[in-house]
C-alpha cells in the first residue's frame, strides 16, 4: 500500500486543544519553542466550552478571608483525601494568578460593585470563590485561549485526530495522525508531547460531554507504557436534564443552586437537608447526585425520574441576569420558562477524575517526553471534584505541563520514529475501509454505553462490576473488527472506530478500579463495602497495561507535611476560625 | 404528531452533490441534529455533520434548514411538521463534504486582528456597565451563520474585501474595552472593510446568541472610522491632541 504521508517536526507537540492543550501549548509557544497543538474539532469548540458556573480562584475579591489554604482544605477534603496533596496546594497557590492573567489576556469576567472580578458561591467551598461570567465561564476561557494562541507562533491543526503514540527506546517520538476532512495522515516527531484531550464521559450514555470526551489521549498514553490512576473514580453531576429524551444529561450548571436554586423530591419535600443539614443543596458533587438518586429509588422521583429543582423565587431579572444560558437552554429545547417554573433534573455523568498518574509539578507521567495535563489526567481531585476547580486545573496544570515539555525539549535531540511502525499503524488505521463484514461503531458505541451503565453507574457492587468487566471484555474483541462503508472523506463512521476502542480501554480500567476499591469513597459508593475505610484511604489503584492486559496496583497516597496536616485539625476551615459562619 | 418526519439532507463534497431523503421517527423534543444522528446510526454512518455540545453553546453545527441559517442542536422538528426538512451546508462556505464546510478563512481572519494591549497589568477595576458592552460581544459563539448570510459574503462573494459581521464584533469588542491602547480603525477601514457593510441587519437576525451585531457592534465601528477619517475638523482636533 502506498500511502501519501506529511511528516512534522516540532519541540513540542500538544494533543488537545481545550483549555488544558492551547495553556500548555501557549507556554511553550511563547518562550519560542516550536510547538505544535492538535485538536479534534475546529479551534474553541472543545468541551472547555461547555463549563459554565466559573473558575475557582481564592481571590478573596468577595469573602475577604478566603485564601489559599482554604482552598486547599475544601479541594482535598472533597477529594476524600486520595488527591495528590502536592497539587491541591499548587493548584490553590496558583488559580488566581492565572485567572488574572486571563484578565490580561482580554478575559472579561462579572464585576462586583467596586470594580473587581465577581466571586460566586459553590457547592462545598467555603467561601465564594467562583469567578465567572454568567453561566458561560468556560466559552470566555477557551476563547481568551484561542485569541491569545492565534497572536503567537504556534501551528494549529484542526480536525486532525492521533491514533498512536509511537517511542523512540523508551522515550516519547511522536505520533500519527488523521485530518478528519479528507482522511490524510500526517507523522509528528516531537520532542517532548502534552496529553490534554480530556475525558471519556462518553463511555456513558447519560452524559454532559460532548462526542469529543472519547478518552483518546488518555488510551493513547496508556498503550505506550503511562499509568494510569484512580480510574474508578467517575463524577455524576446532581443535575443533567432529564427531558426530552434528545437532551437527557445535558448540564443544568451548578450555578442554578449557587444562586440560590433548590431542589425538591416529588413529594414537595427540601431533601437536602436530611442528606447534609448544614450545606444542603451546596453539598458537594457525590452527596448531592447520591441523594438524587437515592430518593428516585425510594419512590420519590419526579416523572422522569429526577429532582425538582426551583429557582423561581428569585425572580425573573435576576435569573435572566445569572443564568441566561440556562435560561436560554430551557426554553429552546424543553418549552420551560425557568424564571415561572420548576424543572427537572437528575444526575448525569460529568467528569473523570482519575486518568494519567503525572508528576504534580511538570505533569510528567512515567514515559520520558510525555506529559498530560486536565481532565486525562489524574491527582487533583482524588475522589470527586469540586465545581469550578476543573478550569482552575486546566490553567495551572496545563501551564505547568506545558513549561515541563518545553524543558524537557530544551534537553533533548529529536527523536526517531521507526518506519515499520509507522506502516503497521497505517494499515491498522485504514483497515475498516477494507473489511467487507465487520462490526458497525455506532452499535458497539451503545452497546458500551449500556454496559458501562448497567455494571458501573452510580450504584455499584461486585458481582455487577464483575459481570460488567466480562461483558466489556467480550465487546473489546470484538472492537478489533470494526468496518467503516464509505470514504476517507470526513467520515464519522470510520472516525468512530478509533473512538469506540479508546473508551472501551478506559471502560475496563474504570471497572477494574472499581473492583479493587472495596469501599464507598466519593464517587465510588458500593453498596457490598457502605462505608469510607481508613485502610483504603491510603492508597490510590495505579494501572499499567502489559502484554497480558491491565495490571492494577495499590500505591501509597503521597502524605502531607504536619503543617498542611493540622489544617484539617481545627474542625473548621482556615479563615472561618475566628467568624461565627458554621461549616 | 405523525411518527415519523422525512428529512431531505445535502450528500456530496466539492465536486458536487444533490439531496438524499431518510425517513426518521420523531421523539417528543426532537431537534435535527438528533435526527440527523438517527441517520448516521442507521442508514448512512458516513453522514458528514459537526457538531459537539448539543446545546448550543459550541456553534458547531451550523447550516441552513428549509433555506434559513440556524443551528442543528437548536432547530426542532416538531416547527417543520408537515412539512419535508432540508438540511444543507453553509452556503458562502466550501463544501468538505455533506453539511461540513471549510471555515478557516475566518480563523486566518481572526489571526490579522491586533490582539488586546491593556494600558495596565491585571487586576483591572472595571464597571460592570462597561463590561456588559463588550461581554454582549464575547458571548459570540463562532458558529459563522453572520458570515453565512451576509450578502457582501454570501452574494458577491467579497471576502477579499470585508471580513464579516464576526470579525466586525470581535474588533468591536476589542475597540470597546476601556483598558484596551490598541488602534484598529485603519485596518477597520481598509483590510477589515467595515465600509462594505450596509446595515441589512441579516446578520443581527441570523445570530443564535441574540447580539445585536449591527446597531451595537458595526454602526459603532463605522462611526469611529467616520469620526476619524471623514470629519477633517474632529480629526484635526484629535491629532493636536496626541
Amino acid at each position: 500500500m502506498s500511502e501519501d504521508i506529511a511528516y512534522h517536526e516540532y519541540d513540542v507537540l500538544v494533543i488537545g486543544a481545550g483549555g488544558a492543550g492551547l495553556r500548555a501549548a501557549i507556554e511553550a509557544g511563547e518562550a519560542g519553542l516550536k510547538t505544535a497543538v492538535l485538536g479534534k474539532s475546529l479551534l474553541g469548540k472543545a468541551h472547555t466550552v461547555m463549563a459554565e458556573g466559573g473558575v475557582a480562584a481564592a481571590l478573596g475579591n468577595v469573602d475577604p478571608q478566603d485564601g489559599w489554604e482554604t482552598h486547599f482544605y475544601d479541594t482535598v477534603r472533597s477529594a476524600h483525601f486520595i488527591n495528590d496533596y502536592r497539587m491541591a496546594e499548587i493548584h490553590a497557590k496558583e488559580s488566581p494568578d492565572r485567572v488574572l492573567e486571563l484578565e490580561y489576556w482580554g478575559a472579561v469576567f462579572d464585576r462586583t460593585p467596586e470594580g473587581k472580578i465577581m466571586q460566586r458561591p459553590f457547592g462545598a467551598h467555603t467561601f465564594r470563590r467562583l469567578a465567572h461570567v454568567g453561566d458561560r465561564t468556560g466559552k470566555e476561557l477557551i476563547r481568551t485561549l484561542e485569541q491569545k494562541i492565534l497572536t503567537l507562533d504556534v501551528d494549529i491543526y484542526q480536525e486532525i485526530t492521533a491514533t498512536k503514540l509511537f517511542k523512540d527506546q523508551d522515550r516519547i517520538a511522536g505520533c500519527i495522525a488523521y485530518y478528519r476532512e479528507d482522511g490524510r495522515l500526517a507523522v509528528f516527531t516531537a520532542k517532548a508531547v502534552v496529553i490534554a484531550t480530556g475525558g471519556w464521559g462518553k463511555a456513558y450514555k447519560v452524559t454532559s460531554n460532548s462526542w469529543e470526551s472519547t478518552g483518546d489521549g488518555a488510551a493513547l498514553a496508556f498503550r505506550a507504557g503511562a499509568e494510569l490512576a484512580d480510574m474508578e473514580m467517575v463524577q455524576f453531576h446532581p443535575t443533567g436534564m432529564t427531558w426530552p429524551p434528545g437532551v437527557r444529561g445535558i448540564l443544568v450548571t451548578e450555578g442554578v443552586r449557587g444562586e440560590g436554586g433548590l431542589l425538591f423530591n416529588s413529594e414537595g419535600e427540601r431533601f437536602m437537608e436530611k442528606y447534609d443539614p448544614s450545606r444542603k443543596e451546596l453539598s458537594s458533587r457525590d452527596v448531592v447526585a447520591r441523594s438524587i438518586y437515592k430518593e428516585v429509588k425510594a419512590g420519590r422521583g419526579t416523572p422522569h425520574g429526577g429532582a425538582w429543582l426551583d429557582i423561581t423565587h428569585k425572580g425573573a431579572a435576576f435569573v435572566k441576569r445569572k443564568l441566561p444560558g440556562m435560561y436560554e437552554q430551557f426554553m429552546a429545547l424543553a418549552d420551560i420558562d425557568i424564571t415561572k417554573s420548576r424543572f427537572e433534573v437528575a444526575p448525569t455523568i460529568h467528569y473523570t477524575m482519575g486518568g494519567l498518574r503525572v508528576d504534580p509539578y511538570t505533569g510528567a507521567t512515567s514515559v520520558p517526553g510525555l506529559f498530560a495535563a486536565g481532565e486525562c489526567a489524574a491527582g487533583l481531585h482524588g475522589a470527586n471534584r469540586l465545581g469550578g476547580n476543573s478550569l482552575s486545573d486546566i490553567l495551572v496544570f496545563g501551564r505547568r505541563a506545558g513549561a515541563g515539555a518545553m524543558e524537557y525539549a530544551k534537553n533533548s535531540s529529536m527523536p526517531k520514529i521507526d518506519g515499520a511502525e509507522v506502516r503497521a499503524e497505517v494499515e491498522r488505521v485504514l483497515a475498516p475501509f477494507t473489511r467487507s463484514e465487520g462490526e458497525n461503531p455506532y452499535r458497539l458505541h451503545e452497546e458500551m454505553q449500556e454496559i458501562m451503565a448497567s455494571h458501573a453507574g452510580i450504584e455499584r457492587n461486585g458481582p455487577e462490576l464483575e459481570k460488567g468487566l466480562a461483558r466489556l471484555q467480550e465487546l473489546r474483541e470484538r472492537t478489533v473488527n470494526m468496518r467503516a462503508p464509505g470514504s476517507r472523506q470526513f467520515n464519522p463512521g470510520w472516525h468512530g472506530v478509533f473512538d469506540v476502542q479508546n473508551m472501551a480501554l478506559l471502560g475496563e480500567a474504570i471497572l477494574r478500579g472499581a473492583i479493587e476499591r472495596k469501599e464507598s469513597r466519593g464517587a465510588q459508593w458500593r453498596t457490598d463495602f457502605p462505608d469510607e475505610l481508613e485502610e483504603q484511604g491510603k492508597v490510590n489503584y495505579v494501572q499499567r497495561l502489559t502484554d497480558h492486559g491491565i495490571e492494577v496496583r495499590p500505591e501509597p497516597v503521597p502524605q502531607m507535611s504536619e503543617e498542611l496536616a493540622a489544617l484539617f485539625s481545627r474542625g473548621v476551615a482556615p479563615g472561618l476560625a475566628n467568624s461565627a459562619r458554621k461549616e | 404528531m405523525p411518527d415519523e418526519i422525512t428529512l431531505s439532507v445535502y450528500r456530496g463534497d466539492k465536486s458536487g452533490g444533490k439531496e438524499v431523503e431518510y425517513k426518521v421517527p420523531i421523539e417528543t423534543g426532537m431537534v435535527v441534529l438528533d435526527a440527523l444522528h438517527f441517520i448516521q446510526a442507521h442508514d448512512a454512518p458516513d453522514l458528514a455533520v459537526r457538531w459537539n455540545c448539543k446545546a448550543a453553546h459550541c456553534g458547531s453545527c451550523s447550516a441552513e434548514i428549509n433555506g434559513s441559517p440556524k443551528l442543528l442542536c437548536k432547530t426542532r422538528v416538531d416547527e417543520y411538521v408537515g412539512e419535508v426538512i432540508h438540511v444543507r451546508p453553509m452556503h458562502s462556505f466550501p463544501v468538505i463534504k455533506d453539511l461540513v464546510t471549510d471555515v478557516s478563512w475566518n480563523y486566518d481572519r481572526l489571526r490579522q486582528v491586533p490582539a488586546f494591549q491593556p494600558a495596565i497589568k491585571a487586576p483591572f477595576t472595571l464597571q460592570q456597565r462597561d463590561v456588559d458592552r463588550i461581554e454582549e460581544f464575547r458571548n459570540c459563539i463562532e458558529c459563522f451563520l453572520c458570515q453565512n448570510v451576509c450578502h457582501v459574503l454570501r452574494d458577491h462573494d467579497a471576502k477579499d474585501r470585508y471580513w464579516g459581521p464576526r470579525l466586525m464584533i470581535r474588533i468591536a469588542e476589542l475597540e470597546m474595552h476601556p483598558l484596551d491602547t490598541g488602534d484598529r480603525l485603519e485596518l477597520l477601514k481598509g483590510a477589515a472593510g467595515v465600509g462594505m457593510c450596509n446595515i441589512t441587519k441579516c446578520c443581527t437576525v441570523v445570530c443564535p446568541q441574540g447580539i445585536d451585531i449591527t446597531d451595537n457592534g458595526i454602526i459603532p465601528l463605522k462611526e469611529r472610522v467616520a469620526d476619524v477619517y471623514w470629519d477633517p475638523l474632529g480629526g484635526l482636533v484629535r491629532k493636536l491632541h496626541k
